[in-house]
C-alpha cells in the first residue's frame, strides 16, 4: 500500500500540437514503465491480448513510479468546449503541468486551461517544450508562461520531449513542487469518477481517483447522484496496460468494472461510496453541463434512426454533456436534436458518429439556446428555431467573452469582423511586443455562424481564439423561414439578428436555387419572416428529360436507367411537392457555420 | 410449323469507318466475311423460324451499315428473308448508288432509314460522317428514283458547336426533300466511347443552351406538318414505322445477328457480340452464344408502360394499372403532364418533352425483387 505522501496526481495541459502526447510517451520511457523496446513490443502484445478478450478499455490514466513515488498522469481533451471534462480530470489531480511550444508561446487554449488550473487550485509547473526546434524562442515563451502563471522565469522548465532533453527534471519537479493527495484512508470509501468507457463485454468502465478509504474487489458500490448500484468485478490501473490490483487505497487513481450494461447509469462527475459504511456527503463538482450550441442530426437513411439512437446513448456514456431528443422534421423525418458545449464539441460528435458507428448524417444549421417570452408571458427555451414562437415579447440569446491572441497587424481586421458580429469591445492587452489579448463580448450566435472561418481568413490563420460564456442577453431577434413552392422547410429556419435577416435570406435563397434540381415544375423559392417575404428567387421548371432512342436492342437498359432514376428520386427528401436532394440540405446547412 | 412473332430484326454489324459517337456493334471492313456472315444469319434464322408467323409484319435490317456489306450478300440475305409488309434498310448516304437503290427496291425492300445526320460540313466532320451535305441530298434523290415511296431520315442535334440557327437549317434542308419519316435524336455522348472522350466537357457545357432544341425540333416538324407520334419520331400521316411500333407496343421481336436482342415469350435474350463464336456455333449448327433475362408479367407490364408513353396513342390502362403510381397519377395531371382519356393514359404536348421525368415519376415502386 502506497502512503498518501508519495503519490502525485497530475494532467498535462497544453494546446493541440504543443507536445503534450510527445511528452507523456517520454515520461512512460524515462520512467522506465516502458522501455524503447517495449515501447512498440509491449503495447502491441497489450492490444494483441485486449483482441483476444475482445476488451477495448481505453487507458486515461497510466501510473508510473519515479524514484519512490507514484505518479498517475491523467488524461484531459484539450478544448474550452471540454470545460467540464477538464474541470472534472483536474479535480482528480494536485498539479498541472502547463507545457506551451518555445516557437509558439501562449495561445488561447493554453491561457483558458491555465485558469481552470488555477481555479482548481493546483499547483502549476510551467513547461517550455521543443526547445530544440530553430525557430524556438525559450526565453520568450518562458517570459510569457511566468507572467500568466504568476512565477519567476527561472521556475519555468526547458525541455525538449522530442530528445527527452529536460524530461527527468520534469519528472523531479512533479514530485517536489505538486502535493501529495490530502484524505482519509480509514473514512467511508469516495471515489471520483472523471471519465468512464464502455465495454461491449464488461460494460461500463469508471476511471476514478479515490479520495478517501478504499475499494476492494467485489466490494458493493453506489454511485451517489445516480442512485446506481453495483459490484466492482475488477479494479486496478493502467501502466499502460491493464494492471488489476485488489484495492484501490485513498488518493490513487484507477478503474472499476462495473459490469453495468446500461450507459445512463453512471455518470462522470458522480462520486462512488460503498453501499454499506456509505459516505454521507458526495463529492463536490458534479453539475449537470448545459449545453449552448444545438443542432439537429438526422440519418441520411431513415432506416438507420434506430441505429443513430443507440449510438448517441453510447456516447452519452463516455460524454456526460452530449444532450439529445427526438426530433421530427417534416423534410428529414426522423432524427435528434442534440445539444453540445461548442462548435468543435459538435464535430467531435458529429465525426465519431460517422467512424465509430458508419451512420451517414445530415446535420442541421447550429444554432444557440434562446430563452423567450411570449406575447403571453411565458417563459421558454428555445433549442430549435423551428419551434420559435411567432410572436414574441422578448428574446434573449446567450453572450460570450471571446479571447483572441494576433500578431499586433492583425489587431485591425479582428475588431473589424468582432464589430460586424455585434461584438462589444472590452478590453486589449500586449502580451509581448508582437503579440496582442482582444477582448470582445460578443452573442455567441455569432460564433456558430462562419465565424472561425472569417477569423482565421483574415489573420492569415494566426490567431488563436477561446471564448467563455458570460449569460443571455436580450437582443433583435427574428424567425428567418426557408419556403418551397409556398411549404416551409422546418430544418432550414434560422434565427437571425434583425439587420442580418436580409443579407441571409438572400444568400439561402440563391443558395438553395443553385442545388435543387429543376423539377417538373416551376418552384418558387422564398425566405421569409412571418408572413412578410424578404427574398424569392424561381427555380424553372424542366424543359426537356427524355431517353432519346429506345428500340428493341435498349429496352433492358433503358429500363435500368428508369429504375435508377426511380431509385435516385427514393433518396431525395420531399418537401411539400418538390423533391430536395441531401446534397442540397448540406450545402445550404453548410451557409450555417461549417462552410470551410 | 411456325410461330406467331411477328417482327424479325437482322443485324448487319459491318462498316466503312466506325464513327466516334457510335456504340453500336459494328465491325470496320471486313469485306471478305460478309458472305460467311450472311450464311451464320441465315442458319440463325433457320433455328429460330419456329418462332416466327409464316409471314411477319415487319423486317428491319440495322447496322453498322448494312448498305456497306458485300452486294452479293446483301441480295443473297434478302432473297431469303421473309416476305413481310414493311421491310426496312438502313443505309448511310455515301453507300447508297442508283444502283444500290434498285437493287433494295427489287428485293422486295419497302422502306430506307437513311442516316443523314446533318446537313452542314462542319458538325458532319465532328461526328466523322463520311458523306457531305451533297452526297445526303444525292442519296435521297437515289432512292426516290429507284422508286421508294417510303424513306426515312435520321437527324442528330445537339452537336457540339451546333448552333440553333444550324439546326434550323439542317431541319429545313430536311423537310425540303420530303422524307415520310424522321428521327431526331439529340447526340448522346455514351460513357467510353471515342467521342465523348473529345467532346464530352464541350457537350457538358452547352448543355444548357441546348434544352431548347428539342422543343425547336418538335415545332418546326409538327409545323410542316410532320405527326409527332413517338419522342423521337416523326411521320407523314400512315407512315409510321412498323417496326419500331412494335417495340413500343409491346410486341414480341425476333433479332439475328451478333449482339442482336429478342424478346419472345417473356424471355429476351442477347447474341454475343463476338464474331468468331457466333460463326463458329452456327457453322455446327448450334444457337450462338447469348446472355437470357427471364421478364415476368409485371416486368412487361413496367416495360409496357415505359414503351407505351413515347407514343402519342392512349396506353390502355388495363396493361398497366399494377405498375401505375395512382397518386403520382393524380399529380402529373394536376401539373399538365398526363392525361386520362377513354382510351387510356396519355402525356400532354409538355408531358412528352419530359417523358422520362413523368414515366419515372408514374411507375409505382418495383416490388420488393428489384429487377436491378
Amino acid at each position: 500500500m502506497s502512503s498518501l505522501d508519495l503519490i502525485r496526481n497530475f494532467s498535462i495541459v497544453a494546446h493541440i500540437d504543443h507536445g503534450k502526447s510527445t511528452l507523456a510517451d517520454r515520461i512512460l520511457e524515462v520512467t522506465e514503465t516502458l522501455s524503447q523496446r517495449e515501447m512498440r513490443e509491449q503495447v502491441l502484445d497489450s492490444m494483441e491480448l485486449e483482441r483476444e478478450r475482445g476488451i477495448t478499455i481505453k487507458a486515461q490514466a497510466v501510473r508510473v513510479l519515479w524514484r519512490g513515488h507514484q505518479l498517475n498522469l491523467i488524461d484531459t481533451p484539450g478544448h474550452v468546449d471540454f470545460t467540464y471534462e477538464v474541470s472534472r480530470a483536474l479535480q482528480a489531480c494536485e498539479g498541472a503541468l502547463l507545457v506551451v511550444d518555445a516557437a509558439q508561446g501562449i495561445e488561447a487554449q493554453t491561457l483558458a486551461n491555465a485558469y481552470l488550473a488555477i481555479e482548481n487550485n493546483l499547483e502549476i509547473v510551467p513547461v517550455v517544450n521543443k526547445i530544440d526546434l530553430p525557430q524556438a524562442d525559450p526565453a520568450a515563451a518562458a517570459g510569457e508562461v511566468a507572467q500568466l502563471v504568476g512565477e519567476g522565469p527561472d521556475r519555468v522548465l526547458r525541455i525538449s520531449a522530442k530528445t527527452g532533453e529536460g524530461v527527468e527534471e520534469v519528472l523531479d519537479a512533479i514530485v517536489e513542487r505538486i502535493p501529495p493527495p490530502q484524505g482519509d484512508p480509514a473514512a467511508p470509501p469516495r471515489a471520483l469518477v472523471f471519465d468512464s468507457s464502455y465495454d461491449q463485454y464488461r460494460g461500463v468502465v469508471a476511471f476514478v481517483r479515490m479520495l478517501d478509504g478504499r475499494f476492494a474487489t467485489r466490494q458493493r458500490v453506489r454511485a451517489m447522484a445516480a442512485g446506481t448500484r453495483f459490484e466492482a468485478e475488477e479494479l486496478g490501473f493502467f501502466s499502460p496496460y491493464r494492471s488489476p490490483t485488489p484495492t484501490l487505497e485513498a488518493g490513487e487513481v484507477g478503474y472499476v468494472v462495473t459490469g453495468l450494461k446500461d450507459v445512463s447509469r453512471l455518470r462522470v462527475g458522480d462520486t462512488l461510496t460503498a453501499q454499506e459504511n456509505a459516505a454521507i456527503e458526495p463529492l463536490p463538482g458534479y453539475k449537470e453541463v448545459k449545453p449552448t450550441v444545438f443542432a439537429g442530426l438526422f440519418p441520411t437513411d431513415s432506416d438507420e434512426y434506430p441505429a443513430l439512437r443507440d449510438a448517441l446513448e453510447k456516447l452519452k456514456l463516455n460524454d456526460a454533456s452530449l444532450f439529445y431528443e427526438p426530433e421530427t422534421s417534416q423534410a428529414l423525418g426522423f432524427g435528434f436534436r442534440c445539444g453540445f458545449l461548442g462548435l468543435l464539441h459538435m464535430e467531435i460528435v458529429r465525426e465519431r458518429l460517422e467512424r465509430e458507428f458508419d451512420l451517414d448524417l445530415l446535420v442541421t444549421a447550429p444554432n444557440v439556446a434562446y430563452r423567450v417570452v411570449t406575447a403571453a408571458g411565458e417563459e421558454l427555451e428555445v433549442h430549435n428555431p423551428a419551434e420559435m414562437p411567432p410572436e414574441v415579447e422578448l428574446v434573449e440569446e446567450p453572450y460570450i467573452r471571446a479571447s483572441t491572441i494576433v500578431p499586433k497587424d492583425h489587431v485591425g481586421s479582428v475588431m473589424e469582423l468582432n464589430n460586424d458580429r455585434r461584438g462589444r469591445f472590452h478590453h486589449m492587452e500586449y502580451l509581448s511586443e508582437e503579440r496582442v489579448l482582444l477582448a470582445y463580448d460578443l452573442p455567441l450566435a455569432e460564433i456558430v455562424y462562419d465565424y472561425y472561418d472569417q477569423l482565421k481568413s483574415r489573420t492569415k490563420g494566426y490567431a488563436s481564439f477561446d471564448y467563455d460564456l458570460l449569460g443571455f442577453e436580450p437582443g433583435e431577434l427574428v424567425r428567418l423561414d426557408v419556403l418551397l413552392a409556398g411549404d416551409p422547410v422546418d430544418a432550414l429556419s434560422l434565427i437571425v439578428h434583425r439587420d442580418g435577416a436580409y443579407a441571409r435570406g438572400r444568400e439561402l435563397v440563391d443558395r438553395l436555387r443553385e442545388e435543387i434540381p429543376r423539377q417538373l415544375f416551376d418552384v418558387p423559392v422564398q425566405a421569409a419572416i412571418g408572413s412578410r417575404i424578404i427574398a424569392r428567387e424561381t427555380i424553372k421548371a424542366r424543359r426537356k428529360d427524355v431517353l432519346a432512342k429506345c428500340y428493341g436492342g435498349d429496352i433492358t437498359r433503358k429500363r435500368k436507367l428508369l429504375e435508377r432514376q426511380k431509385k435516385g428520386k427514393k433518396r431525395m427528401k420531399q418537401v411539400g411537392t418538390v423533391e430536395v436532394p441531401q446534397e442540397a440540405f448540406l450545402a445550404v446547412l453548410k451557409l450555417g457555420g461549417e462552410r470551410r | 410449323m411456325s410461330g406467331g412473332v411477328r417482327h424479325l430484326y437482322v443485324h448487319l454489324p459491318f462498316c466503312a469507318h466506325r464513327c466516334g459517337y457510335c456504340d453500336f456493334v459494328t465491325l470496320v471492313g471486313r469485306r471478305d466475311g460478309h458472305d460467311a456472315y450472311v450464311d451464320a444469319l441465315l442458319a440463325e434464322l433457320a433455328l429460330g423460324r419456329a418462332s416466327l408467323a409464316e409471314r411477319p409484319e415487319t423486317v428491319y435490317l440495322g447496322g453498322g451499315t448494312p448498305t456497306y456489306t458485300e452486294p452479293a450478300a446483301l441480295e443473297r440475305l434478302l432473297q431469303a428473308l421473309p416476305h413481310a409488309a414493311e421491310i426496312t434498310v438502313e443505309a448511310n448516304p455515301e453507300t447508297v448508288t442508283p444502283e444500290l437503290a434498285r437493287s433494295l427496291r427489287r428485293r422486295g425492300v419497302t422502306r430506307v432509314s437513311l442516316g443523314a445526320q446533318s446537313f452542314q460540313p462542319d458538325t458532319l466532320a465532328v461526328l466523322e460522317r463520311r458523306a457531305g451535305p451533297e452526297a445526303v441530298r444525292r442519296a435521297f434523290y437515289h432512292l426516290r428514283d429507284a422508286g421508294f415511296d417510303n424513306i426515312s431520315l435520321d437527324l442528330l442535334y445537339g452537336i457540339p458547336g451546333q448552333s440553333p440557327a444550324d439546326l434550323v437549317q439542317d431541319l429545313a434542308e430536311a423537310i425540303a426533300l420530303g422524307p415520310e419519316h424522321l428521327s431526331c435524336y439529340e447526340l448522346e455522348a455514351k460513357p467510353g466511347t471515342r467521342f465523348t472522350f473529345a467532346h464530352g466537357d464541350e457537350l457538358a457545357r452547352q448543355a444548357e443552351a441546348m434544352e431548347g432544341y428539342f422543343e425547336l425540333v418538335v415545332e418546326t416538324l409538327v409545323g410542316a406538318g410532320y405527326r409527332w407520334y413517338e419522342t423521337s419520331s416523326f411521320c407523314r400521316p400512315g407512315k409510321q414505322a412498323r417496326h419500331n411500333l412494335g417495340y413500343w407496343r409491346g410486341e414480341d421481336y425476333l433479332g439475328i445477328g451478333i449482339g442482336a436482342v429478342s424478346t419472345v415469350d417473356g424471355l429476351r435474350w442477347r447474341n454475343s457480340a463476338k464474331l468468331t463464336g457466333y460463326l463458329g456455333a452456327l457453322a455446327e449448327g448450334r444457337l450462338p452464344p447469348r446472355e437470357e433475362e427471364a421478364l415476368d408479367p409485371e416486368l412487361l407490364r413496367r416495360e409496357r408502360l415505359m414503351l407505351g408513353l413515347r407514343l402519342d396513342e392512349p396506353l390502355a390502362l388495363a396493361q398497366v394499372e399494377s405498375v401505375v403510381d395512382r397518386a403520382a397519377l393524380a399529380r402529373m395531371e394536376g401539373l399538365g403532364l398526363a392525361e386520362l382519356r377513354p382510351g387510356g393514359l396519355v402525356l400532354t404536348t409538355r408531358g412528352r418533352f419530359l417523358g422520362g421525368g413523368v414515366t419515372a415519376e408514374l411507375m409505382a415502386e418495383s416490388p420488393a425483387k428489384s429487377t436491378i
